[in-house]
């Protein structure tokens, strides 16, 4: 009879979900084994590197490559000239428009790829890029997005200015790319018109950049003999990069293999396909050998996916009690020169309409209008999970605004409004059915741990002195897990996710995904989620997820959806074996299925003890001995078509105290709560909070890609671009609730996005908090000392004496 | 990311730098290379010839020699901060070199390299402003010391003459009754300073008999606030007087703005640090 | 200009290259003589994810010209495990999730190991600007922190 004891061990050495296990794929990356892009090495393999505009917007007069090609070393310099007759000179984006490869006739933003060098080495390739000569007509640019739909706004984009539309709806000026509306304006107008108080809060998400440590870049081969083209690739969606190349070239994807191998940082940076990867490829099957493009920090932070750049007012209607009775939304978003932001086809703004947040709202009305500017192209990035950092920003920042109105504390005025417990599933009047949620306890849980009402008396008793203190609380709810395809797709494919696992006969197991890690342990995670339905120990379970030639086709990871979706298709293609082995079970101890409970490891027969087969002896008797009828071989593959997204929710608590003389902050403490269902690996969901603190406190603080009136991009470089060392990063304290989602197969929802998402508006709530008193609503990020002195300046503070 | 083609030279001693120096035109020093090298990356700066002193064992080493300290040009940032002769007799020096860039840099950084760069970045030019320090310089036409007050005269412009090579920087032992202060403000670890100052003073009884006031990266080169030293110049420094030499800090201030801040918060900032600096100068002075 | 011949140690292994002036320590280490686990990440000198051991003190790899090196002693990622196993910085940073992506980690480590040579007893502080050469995106730094304080307990005791 096996004792709790004994249970507990088989338990423990499954190392399943739950377990805090070590990772598996440490080992090759602390001995320096790790298999970036940079690292791969093909025989003959040249270099790729790009010439670049210095103008923002400028006609490409001509461009002379004689000097460069006369450079020894140097086989072969490729301009959109060349693309064409390949039609590649362009290509389709993810958000419906289409993009230029290589500058076809003309420049649309400061660092624009115009001709790309193949050399030897990558040595001879950036001197031949010294060596081309481009003569250029600079245009009027335009950088003001609030200036971009007037009369007489330069037209940026002849290519499509005659176009009605760009792949997003109706368009309205040769700039304009969408307007987004969602909600019902009539009854919200009529909520603010019948409102006791409303507020108004214009704010500015400045354009950040995710800035992972690995640059974006790939190895192209064109095999001439067989016809193949290989690619390792820095990207989050390999297979959706497989389907791209075959659409753009025309090679059949049967003949395409993509290879995402180690990536070093992802952050949403590494989803879109970037010029330099359709040049290398062309390179390659022009030359005939491998070519190697890797993009330096620079030509990152100038053109590669960035994130943000939102104008947003967001408007409240309430009683006097604080009881929200209408959201009002609008914003204007820049995208820069080309809509290539990645994003399911149908939703232009992301999913910013979760822009109700975790509360109660009976109307709402949001309103998004794209437009171009001459910037490079992007917005969605940074583990942003579409938009809802801007979205959590948004009510997060209003609630505040209309709480200092009010005169209410900012925690109760958050309790009076959140959904509650047994609203769940909740209808949120945008359109989201909100999957399970338990605001209130998440909240007390953090006051009670920081002692609120004792820092609130600390801040008075600190006020009297004259000494800045802020407290910032952020009730954030996440929606992540793109998603059910009947509204989710990427160029059409379906947002589902994919699993196929294989068990030996010896009992061990590779299991391969669509998803792809860069960073998040899914070599692990995975492992412990088929450990757990098959009780198999998590050392044994092999996780492959990057090959297109051998992983099943999934959509990537990005948008924290490898939890909800590629969890949920492991558990499930796992659940289809043990349903499976249970079968074979029965016939190995001559028994009916129906007698059959699971255990564990094993399945027993009810009411006989003694009676049971282990998983691993299942496996052996899968190859050799199975019921009549049956075939051999325990596997299956499971395709997820998530019935809907998953909201992992959480409670933030900022505390700043600000120098008054030089505007620098000190975070003293920040209290991070989250809830993501179940958790798989708690050592791992820690460190995942901590990497998307740490990022939403870089974003907050310091970073920003700020441009001049010609177009020039600024601070691109980590000279300036805020990227916290250990010295600035704060010390975080984390903790968590629990409230499984319902219609996941392991109740999982996901949490890497939320620390990012939630911490952000934490940090602006804190350093506005701390001057609150004297009538501040609202300061626009980066919150550097420069700009949090201005602040204090203008309000004569930083006197002495 | 790759720099230009060069010739590379390596020195033997001062004077095969020196002859090196006058046999090719467009060369520049390799010292620490951390400003020099990533100028080269992204080819700024395209010298046709690199000469390496970093093989020159005469430019190293920290010695106390009576009331002076002779510091080798080719001392590192670290070497400064681990030498048991600063910590003691000149604290300052010590103190600015752990704000400099980070560790990697700073086990290749170099002091000399930092106090004639020319960069209104570089934190040393007005820590040896502060200190009243004195350069060792040789060329073709041999040896000859400069002051370190006088030699900086704009961006990337110093005393050092073509062909000429910093040897040594010589510091003052500093006295009782002295007391220095620093603080830089900045964005980041590894950043230039958005605004720094080193303070040297001394006190007979509570007057304040000397004091230098530093400021870095806010003008085209490191400056003196010597408007606001003459204030304070034999006077008990009281925080009502600090306070009135403020705004004189803030007028030897021509700041560029940048991302940084704007002229009016890094000229704000150059007077905070030189408060703070002026206050920690007088308590040290005290013990 | 021709290239030139160096002879230096790298993990205790006397090795040759052909380089011109201009070669980059890291390209070197990571082309010529095929140790990938020293990364590049920026070319202003920022990031550290370059971080070797060259002549006892940590550098940035990026920022040393391969001819520099010569005669000196390299060590990277790929020297600090030895016939017994990992080290104990390498240990560490498994047993306390010190890495995620894995791109700054062999930085990290390089840097660590060093860095414990330095400092042996360091405190919280002292680990955080004593690491402040290498940057991280993914783990926000706490845990490396507490895998450089268990690595140096580690250590001493042995």
């Amino acid at each position: 009879m096996a004792t709790a004891a004994e249970e507990m061990n088989r338990q423990d050495a499954l190392q399943g979900i739950g377990c805090s296990r070590k990772r598996k794929e440490d080992p090759r990356f602390v001995q320096g084994k790790g298999n970036y892009v940079d690292d791969v090495k093909l025989p003959g393999m040249l270099f790729a590197d790009m010439v670049r505009s210095p103008y923002a917007h400028a006609r490409v007069k001509s461009i002379n490559k004689e000097k460069a090609l006369a450079l020894p070393g140097v086989h072969a310099v490729l301009t959109a000239d060349d693309l064409k007759p390949l039609n590649l000179h362009w290509m389709p984006t993810l958000a419906g428009d289409v993009q230029a490869v290589l500058a076809d006739e003309k420049v649309h933003m400061q660092y624009q790829e115009v001709a790309v060098v193949v050399a030897d080495d990558r040595y001879i390739a950036a001197d031949a890029v010294d060596l081309v000569e481009v003569e250029y007509e600079p245009l009027p640019v335009l950088v003001d997005p609030h200036k971009a739909l007037d009369p007489d706004a330069p037209i940026l984009r002849e290519d499509v200015q005659d176009k009605d539309t760009v792949g997003q709806g109706p368009r309205k000026h040769p700039n304009h790319i969408f307007t987004w509306e969602v909600g019902d304006e009539e009854a919200t107008d009529r909520a603010f018109e019948d409102a006791e108080v409303t507020v108004s809060q214009e704010m500015y998400y400045p354009r950040v950049h995710p800035s992972p440590l690995e640059t974006c870049g790939c190895v192209a081969s064109f095999d001439k003999v067989q016809g193949n083209l290989t690619v390792y690739i820095t990207s989050q969606a390999p297979h959706v990069v497989r389907t791209v190349v075959t659409l753009i070239s025309g090679i059949p994807e049967s003949k395409v293999r993509i290879i995402s191998p180690d990536i070093g940082g992802g952050f949403g940076n590494k989803v879109g396909v970037y010029p330099g990867y359709v040049t290398a490829i062309v390179a390659s099957i022009v030359l005939g050998r491998p070519v190697k493009w890797i993009e330096d920090r620079m030509e990152h932070l100038s053109t590669t996916a960035w994130a943000r750049d939102y104008w947003m007012t967001g408007e409240l209607a309430a009683d006097k009690d604080g009881r929200i009775k209408g959201l009002r939304v609008n914003v204007l978003a820049d995208h820069g020169a080309f809509n290539s932001h990645a994003q399911p086809t149908k939703w232009p703004a992301g999913f910013f309409s979760i822009v109700t947040g975790s509360y109660d709202i009976p109307d709402a009305y949001v309103k998004v209008d794209g437009v171009y500017t001459n910037k490079s192209p992007g917005g969605v990035a940074y583990r942003c999970s579409f938009r809802v950092t801007e979205a959590v920003y948004l009510i997060e920042r209003t609630l505040d605004v209309l709480a200092q109105k009010l005169g209410i504390d900012k925690a109760e005025i958050r309790r009076r409004n959140f959904v509650k417990p047994e609203q769940f599933p909740y209808q949120t009047v945008l359109g989201w059915e909100l999957d399970s949620g338990d605001y209130h306890t998440a909240l007390d849980k953090v006051l009670a741990a920081v002692d609120y009402d004792g820092l609130r008396k600390e801040q008075e008793e600190k006020r009297a002195r004259g000494e800045l203190m802020g407290i910032g609380l952020v009730t954030f709810t996440e929606v992540v897990g793109a998603g059910p395809s009947k509204s989710c797709d990427i160029l059409g494919v379906g947002m589902f996710d994919s699993a196929e696992i294989r068990v030996h006969p010896t009992g061990s197991v590779i299991a391969r995904m669509g998803t792809i890690t860069q960073g998040q342990g899914h070599e692990t995670t995975y492992a412990q989620i088929v450990a757990s339905e098959l009780g198999l120990s998590s050392e044994d379970i092999q996780i492959e997820e990057g090959d297109t030639d051998t992983a099943p086709y999934g959509l990537g990871t990005y948008g924290s959806r490898s939890t909800p979706v590629g969890a949920a298709a492991t558990a499930v293609a796992a659940r289809k074996i043990r349903a499976k082995a249970q079968k074979i079970a029965a016939h190995l101890m001559e028994v009916s299925e129906n007698d059959l409970e699971w255990d564990i490891d094993r399945f027993k027969v009810k009411g006989v003890p003694g009676q049971e087969k282990t998983m691993k002896e299942v496996a052996w008797a899968a190859y050799n001995n199975v019921p009549e009828g049956m075939e051999m071989g325990l596997e299956a593959v499971d395709y997820y078509d998530p019935p809907n997204f998953t909201y992992p929710f959480g409670t933030y608590l900022c505390v700043v105290d600000i120098d008054k003389f030089t505007g620098q902050v000190h975070v003293r403490r920040f209290y991070a709560l989250d809830d993501c269902g179940t958790r798989i690996n708690p050592m791992i969901i820690e460190g995942q909070i901590h990497g998307g603190l740490n990022e939403g406190f870089a974003v907050a603080m310091g970073q920003e890609l700020p441009y001049d009136e010609e177009g020039n991009l600024l601070g691109n470089t980590f000279m300036d671009y805020f990227i916290p060392t250990f010295v600035e990063t704060p010390h975080w304290e984390t903790d968590y609730t629990v409230t499984p989602s319902p219609h996941h197969p392991l109740g999982a929802k996901g949490v890497a996005e939320s620390p990012h998402v939630g911490s952000i508006p934490c940090f602006t709530a804190a350093i506005v908090d701390a001057f609150s008193h004297l009538g501040v609503t609202h300061m626009d990020m980066p919150h550097s000392s420069y700009r949090v002195w201005q602040q204090l300046h203008a309000l004569g503070l930083d006197k002495h004496g | 990311m790759i720099p230009g083609e060069f010739e590379y030279h390596a020195a033997s001693s001062v004077d095969d730098a020196i002859q090196l120096l006058s046999a090719h035109e467009d060369a520049k020093i390799l010292a620490g290379g951390h400003s020099l090298l990533p100028m080269m990356k992204l080819r700024f700066a395209e010298p046709a010839h690199l000469i390496d002193i970093n093989g020159i064992s005469e430019l190293k080493g920290i010695q106390l020699d009576g009331d002076t300290i002779r510091i080798g040009a080719m001392t590192t940032e670290n070497e400064l901060i681990a030498s048991d002769i600063l910590q003691q007799h000149c604290p300052l020096l010590v103190d600015a070199a752990k704000l400099v860039a980070d560790p990697q840099v700073r086990n290749r950084g170099t002091i000399g390299g930092d106090a004639v760069h020319g960069d209104p970045g570089n934190d040393h030019p007005a820590v040896m402003l502060a200190l009243d320090a004195q350069f060792v310089i040789r060329g073709a036409d041999g040896e000859r010391t400069q002051a370190a007050n006088g030699f900086y005269l704009g961006t990337y412009w110093t005393g050092l003459e073509e062909g000429e090579l910093l040897t040594e920087i010589r510091v003052p032992v500093m006295k009782v009754g002295t007391g220095h202060g620093y603080n830089k403000l900045k964005r980041k670890t590894g950043d230039y300073a958005t605004a720094a100052s080193p303070v040297v003073l001394s006190l007979d009884g509570e007057v304040c008999s000397e004091i230098r006031i530093g400021l870095t990266n806010v003008a085209a080169m490191a400056v003196r606030a010597e408007a606001a030293e003459d204030l304070l110049r034999g006077q008990a420094i009281t925080e009502a007087l600090i306070e009135q030499a403020a705004p004189l800090v803030m007028a030897a201030c021509d700041p560029a703005e940048d991302l940084r801040g704007d002229a009016e918060y890094k000229t704000h900032m150059a007077a905070e640090m030189a408060r703070r600096s002026i206050r920690d100068a007088l308590a040290r002075a005290r013990s | 200009m021709a290239k030139q011949h160096i002879s230096f140690t790298l993990n205790d292994q006397q090795v040759d290259a052909l380089v011109e002036p201009r070669e980059l320590l890291v390209h070197t280490i990571r082309e010529q003589l095929s140790l990938t686990g020293t990364h590049i990440g920026c070319e202003t000198s920022h990031c550290g994810v370059c971080t070797v051991d060259l002549n006892g003190d940590s550098v940035k790899a990026c920022t040393i010209l391969a001819i520099q090196a010569n005669g000196g002693a390299v060590v990277t990622v790929e020297g600090l495990a030895d016939a017994d196993g990992l080290h104990a910085v390498q240990q560490a940073f498994i047993d306390e999730h010190g890495l995620q992506c894995g791109f700054c980690t062999p930085g990290m480590l390089v840097r660590a190991h060093r860095f414990l040579q330095e400092n042996p007893d360091p405190t919280e502080e002292e680990i955080r600007s004593g690491m402040s050469g290498n940057l991280c995106r993914c783990t926000g730094y706490q845990n490396i922190i507490k895998a450089v304080k268990s690595a140096a307990q580690k250590l001493q005791q042995a």
